[in-house]
């Protein structure tokens, strides 16, 4: 109810919640989709193959 | 350094790392005031509640909407930093994911739980609830963020001093076996009310600035100057507490990362009984293995150092050199090995570990247990194994050195500021003072100055390490394109421009339009 009644009466909130909306939008759909992959989660399916991964990388081993 | 590290395009490391700290510098924008904010308008409201008289409600409404301006604009800003783990930081994030997963996870429930679930109360609640229901909102908004500040801190005091955990060479990561080790770890503990009561000081001269505006406009009076006498008794405290907790910062840096302590002093050259330079000029040029002079002109504090470090008037503080070469008493009582015979060790503890991975794969089992308890025997090492000379484990220490004293220099302001303000204001001298309102005004980003300043001493004071002594940023880094870590530094550059473009305007507007009067509120 807080939030129906509040949302209705909003004047400088509207303004705050179309930012918050636009920023979420940019954050999530474009820059965590085109330009943030998990680089792991990407690549591997299995934690087995991520450690793998991660193991290489530290030990130098390509 | 080994093969695959330095195949890595070195401007990858430095373009990663200040796209990390371009978010988290602007993320650090709006977080504390959140948090110094809701402390003194949960106080407003509390005068509200215990005096009936509605001039505390209105107060306390108009910092209520500057408050959640900076949290609309702020919210999730922090997001950003998550999936920079997950790019660009990928080796990092697996090798602490078990460590960092637990409290990022409790930051999680509790900043959407109780700030999503209070704040609407806070914001839509005002004669929809009993006042105490919305009083306790209030309060409870403010935990909420505290609280969630609380896990993000625990999180990074254990990158400064990791402990309560285990490394599984089986999955290459870091388990935690000690929850409350990570928790109650006296660098997190003091990390946390440090900053917390910096936020709290941030917010008292945000309030106070604000307020000194009224003033020279000559609108709000009795406002203005409530509101000051609320902020400047909370900064009084904050600023206290944060200079307490400041000691308690340098003695744990001085223990635990005694590099860092070095480069914040500008010291090459160890010593009982160690001077603090109060002002100085330092020389950029310096390297710890050449003998030009470390300083070119600076005035110290004899002996001051060694207080605040070792808590003890003679005690031994070492410079880069010393850390360096070694041999000194550690603060745990043992001799302190060298740089060169930690990077050996570091070294043997990555064979170690690529030995117990290829000795398991073979099903060899007495192998890899030979080659675990090496590793075991030298992990506390195993980040030093990442560097070709001592020289790649100094940080900057020039930035960090003048961050230090800008972080302190302002604090001592403040120390002086709060004082002054409240004893003006209870004296009914504040709002005839212009210059003071002009003073307080201009003291807005100076707070802001002091707050980052105090995170570049922790952040670049640590490097090159990711999580001390067992990962340095060259190690934790991804290794993908350049140009995309480039782009994408560009890109929240404009975003977050955008948005902190976006939060002075409509805060401009809002504290323009100054306090509902009882009729705009209806």
């Amino acid at each position: 109810m807080f939030y129906i009644d509040g949302f209705r009466a909003m004047t400088l909130g509207r303004t705050l919640w179309a930012i918050i909306g636009i920023k979420l939008f940019i954050m999530f759909a474009v820059l965590k989709i085109f330009f943030f992959p998990n680089l792991l989660n990407s690549r591997f399916d299995k934690s087995e193959e991520k450690s793998a991964f991660v193991a290489d990388q530290l030990t130098q081993k390509k | 350094m080994t093969s695959a590290t330095t195949a890595l395009d070195p401007s990858l490391i430095d373009w990663s790392r200040a796209q990390f700290a371009l978010t988290a510098i602007y993320h650090w924008l709006f977080v504390p005031l959140t948090l110094g904010l809701g402390v003194i308008m949960a106080i407003m409201e509390t005068l509200y509640v215990k005096t009936a008289d509605p001039k505390w409600r209105r107060t306390t409404r108009f910092w209520q909407k500057i408050f959640g301006i900076n949290f609309a604009i702020g919210v999730a800003t922090g997001i950003i930093l998550e999936f920079e783990f997950g790019t660009n930081w990928s080796n990092y994030s697996w090798f602490v994911g078990d460590i960092f997963g637990a409290p990022l996870a409790i930051e999680g429930i509790f900043a959407f739980f109780m700030e999503a679930t209070f704040i609407a109360v806070m914001f839509f609640g005002w004669d929809k609830v009993s006042k105490g229901f919305h009083l306790a909102s209030t309060w409870l908004t403010t935990v909420g963020a505290t609280l969630s500040a609380l896990w993000i801190l625990v999180a990074n005091a254990w990158m400064q001093h990791p402990v309560g955990m285990r490394f599984n060479p089986d999955t290459v990561r870091n388990e935690m076996v000690d929850f409350w080790a990570l928790v109650f770890s006296p660098v997190a503990v003091n990390k946390f009310f440090h900053t917390v009561f910096s936020a709290w000081m941030l917010g008292a001269v945000v309030v106070i600035g604000i307020s000194s505006w009224f003033l020279l406009k000559k609108r709000e009076i009795p406002f203005a100057l409530d509101s000051i006498k609320v902020s400047a008794l909370v900064g009084l405290i904050g600023i206290l507490l944060t200079m307490s907790t400041g000691d308690g910062s340098a003695y744990h840096v001085a223990a635990r990362q005694p590099m860092k302590l070095a480069a914040m002093e500008g010291l090459y050259d160890g010593t009982r009984g160690a001077g603090m330079t109060a002002l100085g000029i330092i020389n950029y040029e310096k390297k710890y293995d050449d003998d030009k002079p470390p300083m070119f002109w600076e005035l110290s504090f004899p002996k001051l150092l060694s207080l605040l470090a070792t808590h003890k008037i003679d005690g031994y503080v070492p410079g880069v050199r010393d850390i360096v070469s070694g041999g000194y008493p550690a603060a745990n009582g043992k001799t302190e090995p060298s740089m060169s015979e930690k990077i050996r060790r570091g070294k043997l503890a990555i064979a170690a570990l690529a030995d117990y991975r290829t000795a398991k794969k073979a099903g060899n089992a007495d192998a890899a247990r030979l080659a675990k308890a090496h590793l075991d025997e030298n992990f506390a090492y195993f980040g030093y194994g990442y560097f070709n000379t001592p020289h790649d484990a100094v940080p900057n220490v020039p930035l960090v050195f003048y961050s230090f004293r800008v972080m302190v220099g302002l604090g001592i302001y403040f120390l002086l500021f709060f004082p002054l303000a409240l004893l003006l204001v209870k004296r009914r001298r504040f709002e005839h003072l212009r210059w003071l309102q002009w003073v307080s005004l201009f003291s807005i980003p100076l707070a802001y100055i002091a707050s980052q300043a105090g995170w570049i001493v922790a952040e670049v004071g640590r490097q090159p390490w990711a999580i001390q002594d067992i990962l340095p940023v060259m190690a934790a880094v991804s290794n993908i394109g350049t140009g995309s870590v480039q782009l994408t530094f560009f890109i929240f550059l404009v975003l977050f421009t955008v948005l902190l473009a976006a939060e002075l305007r409509i805060m401009t507007k809002q504290i323009q339009a100054g306090p509902e009067t009882a009729e705009e509120e209806h």
